[in-house]
């Protein structure tokens, strides 16, 4: 039985790595796409634009209140309906396709970022006023306090509430599998179905996850230990 | 948009909202014993049980819930031993898989979340409670659990949200709960985004009532915090 795994021409282990490969590859895109939604969102969050800040909310509240599944469905059903009307607007009229990489990415990258918004605006509030006075006091520039003081800061703050989100985002792309991207869970469905050998292929891919959020688990420790190394500890 | 029919499916995607509240509270229900037993294993002091208790925490927290629900529907009954069992008529059923898939997903959940609030029980009430000779049971049920409970509640919130979302995944197990009709429907009519946006509006508005009762809840059993009139 064990040889349906292998990398043998009736093994599935080739297949099984690509699809490993091709969640790390969603999981690192989506993470890093929510990241940068999450900024902006936190930005919008802590601005004086009530209208930002509506929006921020809005984004907030709809993602992390709607199954995940939903939205990429959403995604998945409506986003090139959604490309096309938009290049309609410019004048294309022509059929565009969206692969489901760009789907899975942009889905779990949404739905990442709401999180991340979360996190990012927690860890900029919790920068101490001061500092940013001090820096000021220094004549520092806006911009250079950003650089200099805010955004090491944050990162350093918010650290343990990104290990959450990056681990929620890793789980979150199994859920690509329905869009028939072939990540590890669907190439265990795959496999599953054609070998008739279900039990063995899910809990190969129930070792492959283990095996990634254990690594990250121990990788996001030591990032931290190491951003905390110039903390006095008690 | 299409406002007509929108309007004319909204109905039809209510009447599968009795099949999401009925998987969530199952999964609660059962969660909720499954996470009780798992919390007080793996404080007993039983190297044992401590093992194992974590390490089914550990595989049910690291792994996603759709191969947790894949493995139970698809992958138990590859198993003669399974097939002739008195419990496959139940295993063979959608229904029962998902919920046993959500049941030790939320379980697993939840009882670090419990764990976490018996821990964070000040040990001076146990002492205090030991000194006017409570047994070890008296103490847990009177002192322990009640200031756990209200401990964990917060968490306890985002778990039952969290849970209403995960029950969508019911739907990859041909199950017609919301997320499962409303691919029905779309499949008919076409029309992604008006039904996506229904589903997605009446997701929310359990979560907002699931939210409100949490928030009640802690208000209820926090008299003391309240500010006096």
């Amino acid at each position: 039985m064990l040889e349906l795994l292998s990398f043998g021409p009736n093994g599935w282990g080739g297949q099984l790595l690509s699809g490993l490969a091709m969640t790390i590859a969603v999981s690192v895109s989506s993470f890093t796409l929510g990241i940068l939604f999450g900024s902006a969102g936190a930005a919008a969050k802590l601005s004086h634009s009530l209208i930002l800040n509506g929006i921020a909310e809005l984004y907030t509240t709809v993602v992390r209140g709607v199954p995940e599944l939903l939205v990429i469905y959403l995604l998945f059903f409506g986003g090139s309906g959604m490309i096309m009307a938009v290049a309609g607007i410019f004048g294309y009229d022509g059929y565009i396709e969206i692969n489901a990489f760009s789907i899975g990415v942009a889905s779990v990258g949404l739905i990442s970022g709401a999180y991340s918004t979360e996190v990012i605006r927690g860890a900029v509030q919790s920068v101490p006023f001061g500092q940013i006075e001090a820096a000021r006091a220094c004549g520092m520039s806006r911009w250079l306090i950003l650089r200099r003081v805010l955004v090491p800061q944050t990162l350093r703050y918010a650290l343990p509430g990104l290990g959450n989100v990056w681990q929620l985002t890793l789980k979150d792309t199994a859920l690509i599998s329905v869009t028939a991207l072939a990540e590890i869970m669907r190439v265990a469905h795959v496999a599953a179905g054609s070998t008739r050998q279900p039990f063995l292929f899910y809990t190969t891919a129930a070792v492959l996850y283990l095996l990634l959020t254990t690594v990250s688990t121990v990788a996001f420790e030591q990032a931290e230990r190491r951003a905390n190394r110039g903390v006095r500890r008690a | 948009m299409d406002w007509e029919l929108m309007w004319d499916s909204l109905p039809r995607l209510l009447g599968a909202m009795p099949l999401t509240l009925l998987l969530v509270f199952a999964a609660l229900f059962f969660g909720a014993g499954v996470a009780f037993a798992t919390a007080l294993l793996r404080l007993s002091g039983n190297r044992v049980a401590e093992t194992l208790t974590a390490a089914y925490v550990f595989v049910f927290r690291g792994t996603p819930l759709l191969v947790q629900i894949f493995l139970i529907y698809y992958g138990l009954g590859q198993f003669e031993t399974v097939r002739d069992s008195f419990l496959w008529p139940m295993l063979r059923e959608p229904m029962w898989c998902a919920i046993l898939a959500l049941t030790l997903n939320t379980g697993a959940y939840t009882s670090e979340i419990l764990r976490g609030a018996i821990l964070s029980v000040p040990l001076g009430q146990v002492e205090a409670a030991r000194a006017c000779g409570m047994s070890r049971v008296l103490t847990f049920r009177r002192i322990v659990l009640p200031v756990a409970i209200r401990q964990m509640l917060p968490a306890y919130g985002n778990e039952m949200i969290l849970m209403v979302k995960a029950s969508s995944l019911a739907s990859t197990i041909t199950m017609l709960e919301i997320t499962g009709l409303a691919r029905k429907i779309i499949s008919q009519s076409f029309a992604v985004f008006e039904i996506f946006i229904l589903a997605g509006a009446i997701y929310l508005l359990l979560n907002f009532l699931a939210a409100r009762f949490i928030k009640y809840t802690e208000w209820r059993l926090t008299p003391y915090l309240r500010a006096r009139a």
